[in-house]
């Protein structure tokens, strides 16, 4: 069981209003992901969630009892920080085995869930090195050994996988999703990388000043973002979008494409331009263009797509993938 | 990477020094080795002569060594519990955010910036003399008979006066190392269930072993010469109560004018110093492993 509900939860610190309110549901079981630029508020809704912080109003249920003010460690959550935060002058095993030994459990048993859990993570054969003998990626597994260990009913993730190499932070992802699918327990994960929310969540929460902008599954998002942020955020490279005439003929105040939504042609279309970069990587050709009216916009193309600099484009946006968004970034 | 070249010229460059550093510590200690084996008395000029190591089997023989010897690693041992031990504490105290924190960490420092000799003729005079200071007032004050620090406990009055010097120093030193704790490290463990206690024997002890270890180093360096405290309160009395090795040595050597046998006790300082120093840097040797 993992279910947590936050209502009106609130957070200020002094005068400063972090999180105005926020409300949300969070089910048992579930992968929810909470995005958004940084200094948005999400890692300090995480750390209201753990307990690390005090909540300014609101409340925090978690399996539907009121846990707004109980302590950390009643919570029944397991953090994984951004630093791993491993206690540097104790073995792997002695680190996994921590939250146990608080626990009061005894030696035997202790002795047993460690194991178990360093087979899932395939950490048995480093139990006894200390972290800074370990490589990045193995010292975030030992962290998230010490999740594990306590069998939580949710665990939450501070941006675990920052401080990683981009393709060890691949491999990694894969890692949590499937050890996700294999304990089928609530995670909650916290990221400012929208590729890691999209291939991760099962429920992406986009985060902005504190707010929420929208609640949703990663294709929901991508298929129907309700505001100018969320359509901009979600999706890689960012959507484009077009103000003045080409929008107003819409009826709209801007108008939102997206990179992979564009028919080109080199001599005819709705829009013309040229092009200024074009970005050959092989699978995908991503073509940096200057319109004639002045806006700026990116344009994938297919692989070999035979076009260079300074070249004359022209560009239709595919029939009903055209976002419109009227003057305060509303979808309409 | 240095050429061989390159190297013959740095060791040419640095010659120089490493001579004149050599001859800084070599004269006086062939010097004092060298007085230490003669018969060498200030009262009677012009008599010296070799006596082998009578001057040793004086020193060692005389009942006030072994004492010293006892007072020397008491003193050292006392302060560093004191010191370790209180600035733990004031450092887990000042580490907690409080108004005027800035300040309240300077007047902390204050005692460190004191002279021995002053420090210990206020300790003498203002707090702990029988009749005017602080303490006897104090006992007046709940009707009981005030204390002779310095005649009653002189040992323990000494390593007081001290250790209120080097507190600061320790709580500095393991301020600094409190703070550089990851504060991520505490949450974790506040997630895991830890309380305060064992928050502060899991995570914050270990973090400060190195710290505790170079306080403990250089406290001792200074602690085994502890001498102007004595010097000025006790006069390393009453009898021999409050002597310890460095005092021994200048008493004989400046109150009963035998040279060769303070010279004598110098080198057996020498050689204490250095057994306490290999103790110490196999300890060091572990923590920074």
């Amino acid at each position: 069981m993992g279910s947590i509900t936050l209502k009106q939860v609130r957070k200020a610190f002094g005068d400063v209003e972090v999180i105005p309110g926020v409300d949300l549901q969070i089910n048992d079981g579930e992968f929810v992901v909470f995005v958004g630029p940084s200094g948005c508020g999400k890692s300090t809704l995480l750390r209201l969630i753990a307990g690390l912080e005090d909540v300014s109003s609101g409340q925090i249920l978690i399996d539907g009892q009121d846990m707004t003010q109980a302590a950390p460690s009643r919570r029944k959550l397991a953090m994984v920080f951004q630093s791993y935060a491993l206690y540097p002058h104790m073995s792997v095993r002695k680190n996994i085995a921590f939250p146990l030994k608080m626990a009061g459990m005894d030696a035997a048993q202790q002795e047993a869930r460690v194991k178990h859990a360093a087979g899932i993570l395939n950490l048995t054969d480093y139990l006894d090195r200390r972290p800074g003998q370990l490589s990045g990626g193995q010292r975030q597994r030992v962290a998230i050994g010490r999740a594990i260990v306590r069998e939580p009913s949710a665990f939450l993730f501070d941006e675990p996988l920052s401080n990683l190499d981009a393709a060890l932070r691949v491999n990694m992802r894969v890692e949590i999703s499937e050890l996700h699918k294999k304990l089928a327990t609530t995670m909650v994960y916290v990221t400012h990388d929208q590729v890691e929310a999209m291939t991760m969540a099962d429920k992406i929460v986009v985060l902005r000043a504190g707010r929420v902008e929208q609640v949703g599954s990663p294709l929901e998002l991508y298929r129907t973002p309700a505001n100018r942020f969320v359509a901009g955020f979600i999706g890689s490279p960012n959507m484009n979008f077009i103000e003045g005439e080409p929008a107003a003929r819409l009826g709209a105040h801007a108008i939102g494409v997206r990179p992979e939504h564009f028919a080109m042609s080199t001599t005819e279309g709705l829009l013309a331009g040229t092009v200024g970069v074009a970005e050959h990587l092989g699978s995908d050709t991503f073509l940096h263009i200057d319109l004639d009216n002045g806006s700026h916009i990116v344009a994938r193309a297919a692989g070999e797509f035979p076009v260079h600099h300074g070249d004359r484009i022209f560009l239709t946006p595919q029939e009903g993938r055209v976002y419109r968004f009227d003057q305060n970034g509303l979808a309409l | 990477m240095a050429t061989q070249h390159q190297r013959t010229l740095a060791r040419f460059m640095v010659a120089p020094s490493v001579l004149l550093l050599l001859g800084w510590m070599i004269v006086p200690l062939a010097m004092t080795l060298w007085f230490s084996f003669q018969s060498y008395n200030l009262l009677s000029p012009g008599m010296e002569q070799f006596i082998g190591f009578t001057n040793y089997r004086y020193f060692l023989s005389d009942p006030a060594f072994w004492q010293a010897m006892a007072n020397t690693l008491l003193i050292v041992g006392g302060v560093l519990v004191i010191t370790v031990g209180g600035g733990i504490l004031l450092a887990l105290l000042l580490d907690q955010p409080i108004r005027g924190q800035g300040m309240v960490r300077i007047l902390m420092i204050a005692p460190f910036f004191i002279m021995p000799t002053v420090s210990a003729l206020v300790w003498k005079n203002m707090f702990m003399n029988p009749v005017n200071g602080l303490f006897a007032w104090m006992a007046k004050a709940v009707g009981a008979q005030p204390i002779d620090f310095l005649a009653q406990y002189p040992l323990m009055s000494i390593i007081l006066i001290v250790a209120w010097q080097w507190l600061p120093f320790a709580t500095l030193i393991l301020l600094t190392a409190m703070q550089s704790l990851d504060s991520e490290q505490m949450e974790a463990a506040e997630m895991d269930g830890a309380g305060a206690w064992a928050k502060f024997t899991h995570l914050v002890l270990p973090h400060l072993s190195r710290a505790i270890t170079v306080v403990i180093l250089i406290e001792t360096i200074f602690l085994l010469s502890v001498f102007a405290e004595i010097l000025v309160t006790t006069n390393g009395g009453p009898g021999y109560a409050s002597t310890n090795l460095t005092y021994l040595v200048y008493s004989q050597a400046l109150l009963q004018y035998d040279v060769g046998g303070a010279s004598a006790g110098g080198i057996i300082a020498v050689i204490l110093a250095n057994i306490v120093a290999i103790f110490l840097m196999r300890m060091i040797g572990k923590t920074l492993e």
